[in-house]
């Protein structure tokens, strides 16, 4: 029975005892449901519950623990010398033994008995299904193979019929709680909440998914390089090499990181300027027709997938500042030849930046409407024009605010991937030339994992060494603002 | 102000006729410059803002907008069996048909729509190239789906090639020398003929949006990548906005206010300003390598999306709650109802246009996604409808960085086409968000 049709049977039995334990409190009320201490709905739903929920849980049990003693069994089955090969060699192994059962399940009688009386050749016929196999499957595999598919099925039957089984004794256990001075209403209750704190508890394992994940990966990668190395190193040469071979690069993150900052620095010298003053326009010049119209505009800078900056950079930008700078070029010296590249860390750096624009000034404008109406009121009334009341008063008051908002747009600049992937280029150097391209961590996260994945190399392991230090940039950041926003907050409730 | 107070006397009028009266001089006119210049500055950088907008959205249109057309060639094919099935087994043997000499077909019968001399090879090779080798496809679905007309001639449209695509919507620089551009003025010329005789026209891209990828421009689309994309969000809806909204009602109605609750609301801002890369690597370490879901799928995308999304949801719907007023809750308490129907029964329903105003613009920005579904795969070239979630696909974004990636210059073209209809998706949600709000929003 399969774990769809399985799960469209417990929600059978769940609607049943839903009807029947409603008809029973129904019954119970004589017609008048006031005598209930809950209403009729809420009996149906407790006898649901008990049908459902302990059936469910039992299901996800038997899903998780089921494969680790089937794996253990089929590997004790093994003949004594494939037992005894390495870990690594064993697992392949049984990795092939995994799938040639996951193929054999898709031949059909026929085709099988053909299979076990020798005529046809399994490692054709189950590439003829899909299921490519790498080397030959010998007679042991098979024969493992088969015992691997028999328990499975076994395993599948036994949790099917014990899944049907407890749903039906449960639902009749909480049918029979049914009664008039019975609290269904408070107990239906505290499921739900017990729901509601389960999902608020997915954001919390979200963080703890993430850090345990990076974590681990990470530490695989530092025992193969060691962290000093990483951490310190000034030169970035993964090296790709063929699958086996031992040849490992260097992993040095400092280039990486420089690349980072210095396009992050970029764009924040194009963004903090022009988000800055644009806020201070909206909220202190512009008239609220003007704000109505130009606001949301430049908040669709923040709404446009960062691909399509990307592609902007790549296609409009980058070449538009290369010809240019072969025009200055011509102009002074008369080579036309261009300084710019077309992928650059400026061509990177601004279109960032623009993309950074609706973040700075949205967070600002916020943050100047909260100064207190008192302050600039008494400004304005001693005389001071309005730059002088922005410049003196309201910026000193909401100074801490914007650093705050400051810190939290460099975070957003540091973790950005697509304009830099498509604008900043893939060499990993050091240098302060802006108009060289350089490459940043996100870049090589997303180079060293696109493509063919081996997960034991340290070319693909180093993309969650390189997580891990931007997911820590990125919160050390993050968690410092929302602190400073936090302690400016109270300053003025 | 405090230096115009304490420097009044270093400002020494000057230009002041002898007999008015004097004035002390607080430089009026230098701070009201300084007031015309700091507003100038504001004005300017809200006018950089929006020009930058619109240059974005322009040049996104100047380059795209003619790839939702798409130059054809239709010739009249004659189903030649002795080209098809010269041995005569395709009754026994269906290898014949999928292996067929197909380019052959076309080329015959554009040789005699030209006028050409078939035994001229270099013409003839030149000509060949006018049309699209996805040719050879088209024809072989044709005959493998109706192999009656085997004998028979009938007319076949065929997609034209980039180059002549290209030079036919007057996008190659003809004054040009013949050398430096991809079209030759035999072709120009047989071009001129055959869009005279009718043969070579413009019509609506249907393969933009029906078709999946090539790694030949003029028959790339959109197919693959829209179904990957609509299972993406529908995904994100189906896990996404239900655990959100259960996660705000328990944090804004029910959490006791302590440690735990205070550390679950730090970490959910936090989580919403993670670099959405780190997403891509959890979910290809847990749910590919630990899980052992399939590669590639649009699955695991939207559970990766669903994470993402899920604290903006969040934090949408837990503002939504704050906003019913809390009389609407003690009414509900004082007539009797629990805490949890007062919630499910009175606030929620209050709550919901918001509630869905945030989830759509949640969407919207799941929708724009790239780099997360990069990581887990989702940039395969994929050429076949994914038939359920669990199989390989792409996403729409993703499509756009596959295809900006490619050196052809006619991938431009489609780059900025398939940038178009994200855009229009994304200007549709966000359109529909707000007249949701319009529509809904109540001020108490």
């Amino acid at each position: 029975m399969s774990i769809s049709l399985l799960l469209l049977c417990l929600s059978v039995i769940g609607a049943l005892a839903f009807v029947l334990g409603r008809a029973r409190a129904t019954a119970l009320s004589g017609g008048r449901s006031s005598s209930m201490h809950s209403r009729l709905g809420y009996h149906g739903a407790y006898a649901a519950i008990w049908a459902v929920l302990p059936a469910l849980a039992l299901v996800c049990v038997w899903l998780i623990v089921s494969p680790i003693i089937i794996d253990r069994l089929v590997v004790k089955s093994f003949p004594e010398e494939v037992r005894t090969l390495p870990q690594a060699e064993l697992n392949l192994s049984y990795g092939m033994v995994r799938s040639i059962a996951h193929g054999m399940r898709l031949l059909d009688g026929q085709e099988l008995a053909a299979v076990d009386g020798g005529s046809a050749d399994l490692q054709l016929l189950l590439a003829q299904k899909g299921v490519p196999l790498a080397v030959r499957p010998t007679g042991y595999m098979i024969d493992a193979a088969n015992k691997y598919n028999g328990m499975r099925e076994v395993s599948r039957m036994v949790m099917s019929a014990s899944a049907i089984l407890l749903s039906l004794l449960c639902a009749v256990y909480g049918l029979r709680a049914i009664a008039p001075r019975f609290r269904a209403r408070n107990r239906v209750e505290q499921v739900i909440l017990g729901a509601l704190i389960v999902a608020s508890s997915i954001a919390v394992l979200t963080t703890v998914g993430i850090a345990f994940s990076m974590l681990s990966e990470a530490a695989r990668f530092f025992s193969m390089v060691p962290a000093h190395e990483f951490f310190f190193g000034t030169v970035w040469d993964p090296r790709f090499t063929g699958a086996g071979s031992q040849t490992s690069g260097t992993f040095g993150l400092i280039p990486l990181l420089a690349g980072t900052i210095y396009i992050g620095l970029v764009a924040m010298l194009f963004a903090v300027p022009i988000g800055l003053f644009a806020a201070i326009y909206m909220a202190e010049y512009a008239s609220a027709r003007v704000r109505s119209i130009a606001k949301p505009l430049l908040e669709v800078l923040a709404g446009i997938p960062t691909i399509v900056y990307g592609f902007f950079a790549l296609v409009t930008v980058g070449p538009f500042l290369r010809d240019i700078s072969a025009e200055i070029d011509g102009l002074l010296t008369g080579s036309y030849t261009s300084f710019i590249e077309a992928q650059s860390v400026l061509t990177a750096g601004f279109v960032m930046g623009v993309m950074l624009i609706p973040y700075v000034s949205s967070l600002s404008d916020d943050i100047i409407m909260a100064v207190p109406r008192s302050l600039r009121d008494g400004s304005l009334g001693l005389g001071a024009t309005r730059s002088e009341t922005v410049k003196r008063v309201l910026l000193p008051a909401a100074l801490p605010g914007i650093v705050g908002a400051l810190l939290m747009t460099a975070s957003r600049a540091i973790g950005e991937t697509m304009i830099v992937v498509l604008a900043a280029g893939v060499a990993a150097r050091m240098q302060f030339d802006p108009f060289e391209p350089m490459t940043t961590v996100t870049v090589k996260i997303v180079n060293q994992l696109t493509g063919d994945l081996e997960f034991t190399s340290p070319q693909t392991l180093v993309a969650f060494a390189l997580g891990i230090t931007l997911f820590c940039l990125t919160l050390c950041l993050n968690v410092y603002a929302l602190y400073i926003v936090r302690r400016y907050r109270e300053q003025y409730e | 102000m405090s230096d115009i107070v304490s420097s009044p006397s270093q400002n020494i009028p000057r230009g002041l006729t002898p007999g008015a009266p004097a004035r002390r001089d607080i430089g009026i006119k230098q701070r009201y410059a300084a007031e015309r210049r700091f507003r100038a500055y504001g004005i300017a950088a809200v006018v950089f803002g929006l020009v930058f907008l619109l240059t974005l959205v322009s040049s996104v249109v100047r380059n795209g907008y003619t790839a939702f057309v798409q130059t054809s060639i239709t010739l009249p094919i004659e189903f030649a069996e002795k080209v098809i099935d010269p041995t005569g087994k395709r009754a026994s043997d269906p290898k014949v048909l999928i292996s067929a000499n197909y380019p052959v077909l076309m080329r015959d019968a554009l040789v005699k729509a030209l006028g050409i001399d078939p035994s001229d090879r270099v013409l003839v090779r030149e000509a060949t190239t006018m049309v699209s080798d996805s040719a050879r496809i088209a024809l072989r679905n044709k005959i493998m789906a109706d192999p009656s007309i085997i004998g028979t001639t009938g007319n076949v449209t065929f997609l034209a090639s980039a180059n002549i695509d290209s030079a036919n919507k007057g996008q190659i620089d003809l004054a040009a020398d013949e050398k430096d551009r991809k079209v030759s003025d035999r072709q120009l010329g047989w071009m001129k003929q055959l869009t005279a005789s009718g043969a070579l026209h413009e019509a609506f891209n249907r393969g933009l949006f029906l078709s999946g990828n090539s790694s030949r421009p003029e028959a790339a689309g959109l197919g693959v990548a829209l179904i990957g994309s609509l299972y993406l969000m529908l995904t994100v809806l189906a896990l996404a906005l239900p655990v959100g909204v259960a996660a705000s009602i328990y944090l804004e109605e029910f959490a006791p206010k302590n440690r735990l609750t205070d550390l679950i609301e730090v970490n959910i801002n936090n989580l919403a300003a993670v670099p959405s890369i780190v997403y891509g690597l959890l979910g290809l370490s847990v749910f590919i390598n630990m899980m052992g879901l399939p590669r590639s799928a649009s699955l695991v995308g939207g559970l990766v999306l669903s994470l993402m999304t899920l604290p903006m949801i969040i934090i949408a719907t837990r503002s939504a709650l704050r906003a019913v007023p809390p009389s609407i809750r003690s009414a509900a308490l004082g007539l009797g109802a629990s805490r949890m129907q007062m919630v499910f029964h009175h606030v929620l329903p209050l709550a919901m246009p918001g509630i869905l105003t945030g989830t759509i613009l949640g969407l919207a920005h799941a929708l724009g996604e790239t780099a997360p579904l990069l990581l887990i795969g989702m940039v395969a070239f994929v050429a076949n409808y994914p038939a359920s979630p669990l199989d390989p696909s792409t996403a729409l974004p993703v499509q756009i960085y596959m295809w900006a990636s490619e050196a052809e210059r006619a991938f431009v073209e489609r780059t900025s086409g398939a940038i178009i209809v994200l855009l229009f998706f994304l200007v549709a949600m966000n359109i529909g968000a707000i007249l949701l709000r319009r529509r809904f929003e109540r001020r108490w």
